[in-house]
């Protein structure tokens, strides 16, 4: 029989905390999902999960580790993500281009070329066959860009009132080259923390058409597949060793809960200071308006990577020459103090924590 | 942004810092009154930057925290209703009541909606005509206006389905209260820059000639805070109490008549519980009878008889007057934390609890071992697929 | 307790009788009431919160306080940023 852990009593039904990327989502995953469906695969809590060259419990290798033997060093990456935005079409994309993008981008976060996707599409009763048909063209169109196929689908339609609409989800599969081993435990004291581009772009693209917090702007999703921009940074590397430690891209809970995770996951410190962060002016302002902070707020098409002093200047030059990362911009350093805090340095020199962010996003007026 | 970025400065702000430096000789309590001034200090580090003499203590200034538990629980009640459309500001949405918060409500199939505006309301109101639109009107006098222009247009425009539970406080009641209590020790104060916008500050006169303490207008950017800090130290060195205006881009000395007269036309004074402080003397709004048709309470007479009491871990009345320290809260980090909260002190980010929760805890790690209680371990923690 | 942020007035209109706004707060452009500030004119700024006009900035004493805060910094002496200056 099921008994409810602990931390997760609180809260006798989900809430739209406990799919916000943040604290209360954490503990979901860590107390009701991770026990049931624990191995080690999953284990790694990547964006997406790699698997090749790991052994069954009883030491005999796996089926796929033989297989692996025969196509060499190669390793798969394999991940999946439902994409329930409101609403479906928004200033700078849709969902269809965000569903591929978002899964592309989780296996680039593993270093991996994307190359198959699988899309199951849950249709709400009463959706106009021409959004349907905007949203699917968008999909292909999204699959054309990031160089992958896709090649599984499925098709289900739920009552009037059960569905935003529509909501897709995508899984994908992608190969991992030699030489490239990324990570979120994998930073190191004295590494250089690099942001691929402007913070807080997609979510605040969202806030602007949301009902009941309508402004004007003209702010757009960066939703954008992150392949390419990996691959030429994996290629700074000398004797195809990619430079690169930890690699996330800043979705849900922006750039905090990434540098959260990636501070807790290698038990180490991570300092940035605020006024290297790229954000964009008017992103800027949309924030102060609603109460919000930039640094929670979420990327489509951005990512944060982690990499060693000696190589930081030079995957930062590959990024800068990259399109979707001319704006990238190192903001500081992983430090080997407080063990799982991120410390932000202010713009008036002083220092705060960065914390998980707590639930949904709220504006506020106070 | 023009009128923020300036007050962002470092050099102005490290100027400003200096001169506190060289101006101050012992130690001063001064309370930054305004929640929104406590989250901008932490949110900047400013407390860590000024001098060990100056501590700031934070006030009262915060809705979210000091609305009664029995007001949140009556809000519950009413968003619960299948005929309601609850509307609210998005920092009510997460603060407990005894049993859920409103997001629990929403998740149970109840119709909760955020709004930026309390005109947005009359707006859901008017596309909504089968329910009735019941907007939470909390706030302090910066908010009063803005709510009660809402229920003047609502009358206006023949708005019926419209009602709103007011929960608005004033904040020199608050003031005058603090001052009374044998408890509390503060040596000068940090008025809240926007509440004087609507208000004015010569309601402060009489408080200052009577306690003998200095009042200073504040903003809320780190310039105009340490400005407001260096003023109020500079009273207290030279033995002075006046009300000085730190924020004079935005606060006249009568502050905003036309917004004062709405609150005045729909809303009277009334004596108003302050959650973890208690009763405060005419110290909140009720509707005027000739406004008692919009009043939520009245509309749904049954939400009067509920009452509620607090939990008793939490402290964070006497962390609202400025007694105790959110850290120093036997509950603090422990049973009470922003993902499962005791009070409203921990919910609202600028609630004091929060704020430190947030933005301290790196400080209280830099203090050496023996002067404080305990530094809170980091949570062990699964990382977010 | 009350965020209020400044914002230019760009456009004013009246709509159900009350005096009406677009305020443009750095590239984001939002609508306000303005019934508050019967003097406010387009192109002054204003303190906006939660929709309201609370206040019309008094841009000349925002001017003299920052030159006053500047000149404290002058004052300040030797600092590295004036011993660079030419």
């Amino acid at each position: 029989m099921w008994t409810c852990p602990l931390p997760l009593r609180n809260y006798p039904t989900i809430v739209m905390g406990h799919g916000s990327g943040g604290k209360m989502m954490a503990d979901l995953i860590q107390h009701l999902f991770a026990p049931l469906f624990a191995n080690d695969l999953l284990g790694q809590m990547g964006d997406s999960t790699v698997i090749g060259g790991w052994r069954m419990a009883d030491g005999r290798s796996s089926a796929i580790s033989n297989q692996q033997s025969a196509i060499g060093d190669l390793r798969l990456a394999f991940t999946t993500d439902s994409f329930v935005v409101s609403p479906l079409v928004f200033p700078g994309g849709d969902i269809g281009e965000l569903a591929v993008n978002g899964t592309v981008n989780d296996l680039a976060m593993s270093g991996a070329r994307p190359l198959f996707l699988s899309a199951g599409f849950i249709l709400e009763e009463g959706l106009p066959m021409e959004a349907l048909g905007q949203i699917a063209t968008s999909v292909a169109n999204a699959c054309r860009e990031a160089g992958v196929q896709l090649v599984a689908g499925d098709t289900k339609v739920v009552n009037k009132g059960h569905g935003d609409g529509l909501y897709i989800n995508t899984s994908g599969l992608g190969l991992i080259p030699p030489g490239v081993e990324i990570a979120p435990n994998r930073a190191q004291p004295g590494d250089a923390v690099i942001v691929s581009g402007t913070m807080g772009d997609h979510g605040m693209a969202i806030m602007s058409v949301r009902e009941g917090l309508e402004f004007e702007t003209v702010i757009e999703s960066d939703t954008a597949p992150l392949s390419c921009l990996v691959e030429a940074m994996v290629a700074v590397g000398e004797h195809g060793d990619s430079p690169l430690h930890c690699l996330r891209d800043a979705t849900r809970g922006g750039l905090a809960a990434v540098l959260n995770e990636l501070a807790t996951a290698s038990k180490l410190g991570i300092e940035f200071s605020e006024r290297d962060v790229p954000v964009r002016p008017e992103v800027h302002a949309a924030c102060e308006m609603l109460g919000l902070d930039p640094f929670y707020v979420a990327n489509e098409g951005k990512l944060v990577a982690i990499v060693p002093e000696a190589q930081a200047e030079a995957v930062l030059a590959a990024m800068r020459s990259h399109r979707f990362g001319k704006d990238a911009a190192r903001i500081g350093n992983v430090v080997a103090d407080h063990s799982g805090l991120v410390i932000a340095r202010t713009g008036i020199g002083g220092s705060r924590v960065v914390d998980l962010p707590a639930g949904e996003l709220l504006p506020r007026i106070c | 942004m023009k009128y923020i970025d300036e007050y962002r400065d470092e050099t102005l702000t490290r100027n400003l810092l200096d001169e506190i430096r060289r101006t101050v000789t012992r130690p001063w309590k001064i309370m930054e009154v305004c929640g929104g001034q406590t989250h901008s200090i932490l949110k900047n580090g400013l407390d860590q930057l000024l001098p060990a003499e100056v501590e700031l203590v934070h006030g009262p200034g915060c809705p979210v925290c000091v609305t009664p538990l029995e007001l949140i629980d009556k809000a519950i009640a009413l968003a619960s209703r299948p005929d309601v459309i609850f509307v609210s500001y998005g920092d009510m949405l997460r603060v407990p009541g005894s049993e859920k918060d409103l997001f629990g409500v929403r998740a149970a199939g109840g119709n909760v909606r955020v709004v930026y505006s309390p005109l947005d309301s009359l707006k859901i109101a008017r596309e909504n005509s089968d329910k009735t639109v019941v907007f939470f009107g909390i706030g302090f006098e910066t908010t009063a206006p803005a709510n009660a222009m809402a229920v003047v247009q609502a009358k206006n425009q023949g708005i019926q389905n419209f009602a709103m539970l007011v929960s608005h406080v004033t904040v020199p009641p608050a003031i005058s209260a603090l001052l009374e209590s044998p408890d509390v020790r503060v040596d000068g104060f940090l008025a809240a820059g926007h509440v004087c916008t609507v208000m004015g500050y010569w309601e402060y006169e009489p408080l200052v000639e009577k306690y003998n303490v200095p009042v200073v207008v504040t903003g809320f950017e780190p310039v105009d805070i340490a400005r407001g800090v260096l003023m109020c130290v500079k009273q207290l060195e030279a033995g002075r109490a006046e009300v000085e205006n730190a924020y004079a881009r935005s606060v006249r000395r009568e502050g905003n008549e036309p917004a004062q007269a709405v609150i005045n036309q729909v809303f009277e004074p009334c004596d108003r519980p302050w959650r973890g402080i208690g009763v405060i003397p005419m110290s909140g709004h009720r509707f005027r009878p000739a406004y008692a048709e919009y009043d939520a309470e009245l509309r749904f007479p049954e939400v009067q008889t509920i009452a509620t009491k607090e939990s008793s871990l939490c402290l964070s009345g006497q962390v609202l007057q400025g007694i105790l320290k959110p850290n120093q809260c036997p509950a603090f980090g422990k049973e009470c934390t922003p993902q499962s909260p005791l009070g409203a002190t921990m919910v609202s980010s600028e609630g004091a609890c929060a704020a430190y929760y947030r933005y301290h805890r790196y400080a209280e790690l830099q203090i050496p071992k023996d002067q404080t209680p305990k530094p809170l371990a980091p949570e062990p923690e699964l990382s977010v697929v | 307790m009350c965020l209020g942020i400044p914002g230019k007035v760009t456009e004013l209109y009246t709509a159900n009788g009350m005096k009406m706004g677009r305020v443009d707060f750095g590239g984001v452009v939002k609508e306000a009431c303005l019934e508050y500030l019967p003097d406010i004119r387009v192109g002054d700024y204003t303190i906006v919160h939660v929709g309201f006009g609370i206040s019309q900035l008094d841009e000349d004493e925002a001017r003299q306080t920052l030159a006053l805060l500047r000149e404290m910094d002058m004052l300040a002496g030797e600092l590295p940023e004036l011993a660079e200056a030419p």
